[in-house]
């Protein structure tokens, strides 16, 4: 279910949104009594100072008389909002280090690419054969740092998963990185943070933390090209999908599609939504998104395609198979 | 010998007529006109709000698409900063200060006509744009790539990049339009610790205008060669960069948001110190306080770029000087809260929208000194939590008092006070609208919600709050009608308003209410902070200043501190040539959205136009070559 992922900057399941927690709650706390004491100070001069019509003469003996009374409070309250200010100036900048410093031995690394409007994901490693690539689904390992480095193909985009972190701009031309670790297995949503063009509401994504052992057979699977589809109704439709225009955009590694303008398919039916989080990943779904993205999503880059009914069953079937 | 009154008129009166409304330079016609637009312009921009939070009501809903959603929320916020706050903080100014100052006229009044009229069609352009479906739709921030030549295609960025060079070419005109009269025509003896707030919180924003405009400048103009001409400023592939856009934008963008604000607290120590019928606490805090925020926001940018690649000392920076921007505004804040303990209240709408200021400002306040720290910001940044700042910010800091100011000032514009009991409603309406439209943003940017979508599933649980922010927004909308509705009928049946029907201490009180087009037939000298709550009159020296002649223009220009006489100068007749230099300029502005060529045959007329504006009279120039060998002495 998409609504099952979290989305709350409130409630932290890694080290850094947590820090962030701690120093909201110290903020807050202070803000609230500056609040409170300011608000105070109102309600007694309402109270206290009485009340006068515009005809009568005013009050200037200020002009020529001290109000060392006045003065001492007024200078107590700077000298009091300057004390607290210091307080979240150390406790600021303190969190800022702490979040900055992730340890990052045995990090995972991935690389995140935006696009309007979805994110290409791609698992480094040193050893060649175990890099993959999938799209829109980051699946972390619980308790290993993971790097994401993170570029754009187009426009800014900004990459936040408030439950682990906060957020960091895609920025064509230039390459940023982020530093993660989930604590607690869950599945996170993020979402695109910078305003990116039509679809920007819908560039959303997971991330799925989950026990190394689990996270490493996850790993495994996305790692294996596409297997052959065994029923003539799927073989149907791959011919369609390598035929058609569908590889002129989409990769399916093992195939002869090889393209990196839309998301990479090789294991499409093992994702939980589709269209960077718009729809849940359902057959139904996959069909409707097919025949007409502009309807979930106007202003998508897919263009319709109007196939008709034995096709479109085809092409679905085919795509479940990619698991 | 005293003045004569009906040949003031004659010689300071503009025209009579449609020809003579075109050629008017009188600063209270054109301050009242800049105003009147500004407010247009404030209600437009808050339809286009109120459309938006219809479509947000409810998830997935289809009332408005992401074409249309993405024109709007960029309209909205382009009208409200550069059509409607900023602006309407000047037009406030143009009006009032030169009868603040005790001055006859403004200073440069053509110039200051000009600025009028470019803001206008800079204004009208950016909405005829928006009707034929081509309205920005990049944000009021037009962000590159996103609004650079390969991504914003159409002539969308083009019309906002212009809308840029109007408003900052009226901007920096009204600017030093206002530091000169602030300067130059100060009445005799209002030194400069003679000067009310609001004129102390004028002279602030237009230095501050003088030095952030030329940035967004220099950023919009690389835009359009961008868009345009091929240049590739922006463009990463071609060496240029995206980030520079960012810096130059927010170097600008920041200090704007003083620019607005700082007017709002310069009217709310007027209205405060009238209402509590006292002088305000701490004249030299209040006034250094002003001074340190007009610097302090040159120093807060980056932290809208916390996001991107900012070195770790830099980020610290940043976040030391956006808490540290809190303590002036603390320090006025509790001077204020001193003056209403030791004051007695008056307790009028003006007050309310004063008290209603602390409320909502402080608010704004503290979560700006939330968003100014960078861990904090990361989380918060971009989503509505921002949108519920700015508003507190914005609304509770520049347009309470605003609204303040309007009902206090509204008997001297138009010699009729302002209905007290639609205004009461005006401000509850308001206040309560808009505590239940901005409060649940704060909540919603906490659960994810990022600013600038156009809809959100229901499944991402952000229905119920959308749907009560909308309902105050509504709300909003309501009072704001009620304050027209009371702004029209108080017009005609509003109780007649005397010279000074608040009792206050400046030097605009001391005029009929609406003043004559000579502000002052006897124009005033001063010998205290508030002249008119003055206790050590002296009897027997000249409480005017005499020997300006009443036949001709004439102003006194005085000295730059103390205010002492210096020379009569003439103050230029009324001419259309200001409003066809602007319709020159602006044909010049739209033709180059379409063709650069535009800006070589384009400027033939405006220099034609300009010609006319400067070319001297030969009865002008008898007439001060006259005055000149035989000063009108009494």
């Amino acid at each position: 279910m998409i609504g099952h992922a979290l989305h709350d900057a409130l409630d932290a399941a890694g080290p850094q949104a947590g820090h962030i927690v701690h120093l909201w709650w110290l903020t807050v706390a202070i803000c609230t009594a500056v609040f409170a004491a300011v608000m105070a100070a109102l309600v007694v001069a309402l109270k206290r100072a009485p009340r006068a019509q515009a005809g009568d003469p005013p009050d200037v003996s200020s002009l020529t008389r001290a109000e060392p009374t006045l003065f001492r409070a007024v200078t107590a309250a700077v000298a009091a909002s300057a004390v607290l200010l210091m307080v979240l100036l150390v406790a600021s900048i303190a969190t800022d280090r702490a979040i900055a410093s992730l340890p990052g031995e045995g990090a995972l690394h991935i690389e995140v690419t935006g696009h309007q409007w979805w994110w290409a994901v791609h698992y480094d490693d040193a050893q060649l054969d175990r890099v993959f690539d999938t799209a829109n689904e980051i699946h972390v390992p619980v308790g290993r740092p993971v790097i994401v480095s993170l570029e754009s193909a187009d426009v800014i985009h900004s990459f936040w998963v408030p439950n682990l972190h906060g957020k960091k701009d895609l920025i064509p031309g230039h390459t940023t990185s982020i530093s993660l670790r989930a604590d607690k297995p869950g599945i996170y949503r993020g979402q695109c943070a910078e305003f990116c063009g039509l679809q920007h509401a819908f560039m959303a994504f997971e991330v799925v933390a989950s026990p190394p052992a689990e996270y490493e057979a996850w790993a495994q699977a996305q790692r294996r090209p596409a297997a052959e589809p065994s029923d003539a109704q799927a073989q149907h439709g791959k011919e369609l999908f390598m035929s058609g225009t569908c590889m002129l955009c989409h990769a399916i590694d093992g195939t002869t599609a090889g393209a990196r303008m839309a998301p990479n398919l090789t294991h499409v039916a093992s994702r939980r939504t589709l269209a960077a989080g718009t729809l849940e990943n359902t057959p139904q779904n996959l069909a409707a998104w097919i025949l007409d993205p502009q309807k979930a999503k106007p202003g998508a880059q897919m263009p319709a395609h109007p196939l008709d009914g034995s096709d479109l069953g085809a092409l679905v079937a085919y795509l479940e198979t990619l698991k | 010998m005293t003045a004569d009154a009906a040949l003031l008129e004659r010689t300071w009166a503009d025209r009579p007529g449609f020809a003579g409304w075109l050629a008017a330079v009188d600063h209270k016609s054109i301050g009242k006109r800049f105003i009147v637009t500004a407010f247009c312009f404030f209600v437009a921009g808050g339809l286009l709000a109120a459309l938006m939070r219809a479509q947000l009501a409810r998830p997935d809903n289809k009332l408005v698409g992401p074409d249309l959603y993405n024109q709007l929320f960029t309209m909205h916020g382009s009208t409200m900063m550069f059509l409607f706050a900023v602006p309407v903080m000047e037009a406030m100014a143009v009006y009032l200060v030169p009868l603040m100052v005790g001055a006859r006229a403004i200073a440069f009044p053509r110039m200051n006509a000009y600025a009028y009229w470019i803001y206008l069609f800079g204004g009208l352009m950016l909405y005829v744009a928006f009707f034929l479906k081509v309205g920005p739709d990049a944000g009021w921030f037009s962000y590159v790539p996103l609004a650079g030549p390969e991504y914003g295609v159409g002539k969308r960025s083009d019309f906002w990049a212009q809308l840029i060079t109007f408003t900052e070419v009226s901007g920096l005109l009204v600017s030093i339009v206002i530091i000169t009269t602030i300067f130059k025509l100060r009445a005799p003896g209002m030194t400069l610790d003679r000067l009310p707030l609001f004129v102390w919180a004028m002279l602030v924003t237009s230095f501050m205008v003088l030095f952030a405009m030329p940035s967004v400048m220099l950023a919009s103009t690389m835009l359009i060669m961008d868009r345009l001409v091929g240049t590739q400023f922006y463009n990463p592939a071609a060496g240029g960069d995206a980030i520079l856009w960012q810096h130059l934008f927010w170097f600008f963008g920041h200090p704007e948001v003083y620019f607005i604000f700082i007017p709002g607290l310069g009217f709310l120590s007027m209205l405060i110190s009238t209402f509590s019928r006292r002088p305000v606490f701490g004249y030299p805090a209040m006034v250094l306080s002003l001074v340190a925020t007009g610097f302090l926001s040159f120093g807060l940018w980056v932290h809208h770029m916390f996001a991107t690649n900012v070195p770790e000392l830099g980020k610290s920076f940043f976040t030391a000087m956006s808490m540290m921007i809190a303590i002036p505004s603390a320090v006025q804040i509790f001077c204020w809260l001193a003056t209403l303990l030791t004051g007695r209240l008056n307790m009028k709408t003006p007050l309310l929208f004063a008290l209603g200021f602390f409320f909502i400002l402080v608010i704004g306040g503290l979560t700006g000194v939330l968003l100014g720290s960078v861990p904090l910001d990361l989380q918060v940044h971009d989503t509505y939590f921002v949108v519920a700042h700015l508003h507190y910010v914005l609304i509770g800091g520049a347009v309470f008092p605003l609204f303040g100011a309007w009902y206090y000032w509204f008997p001297k514009f138009t010699g009729r006070l302002m209905g007290e009991r639609l205004g009461r409603w005006n401000f509850w309406l308001f206040f309560v609208g808009f505590n239940v439209a901005f409060w649940p943003m704060h909540h919603l940017g906490l659960q994810g919600m990022p600013r600038r979508v156009y809809t959100y599933s229901a499944e991402m649980g952000w229905g119920t709050l959308n749907l009560i922010s909308t309902l105050g927004a509504f709300t909003i909308a309501a009072s704001v009608l009620l304050f027209v509705i009371n702004a029209v009928t108080s017009l005609r049946r509003g109780t007649p308003a005397s010279a000074n029907p608040w009792g206050a201490g400046t030097l605009e009180w001391a005029t009929a209410s609406p003043p004559p087009s000579c502000n002052f037939v006897e124009l005033p000298v001063v010998r205290a902070r508030d002249p008119l709550w003055d206790p050590a009159a002296e009897p027997g020296s000249p409480r005017r200043v005499q020997g300006l002649a009443e036949d001709t223009r004439e102003v006194l220009v005085t000295t730059l501190m103390e205010a002492r006489p210096d020379h009569r100068m003439a103050s230029p007749a009324p001419t259309p040539w200001p409003f066809w230099s602007a319709v020159a300029t602006a044909v010049m502005f739209v033709g180059s959205i379409f063709t650069p060529w535009a800006v070589v045959w384009g400027s033939i007329p405006i220099a034609i136009a300009v010609i006319a504006w400067f070319w001297p009279t030969r009865a002008e120039t008898r007439k001060s070559l006259e005055r000149e060998k035989q000063p009108a002495l009494p």
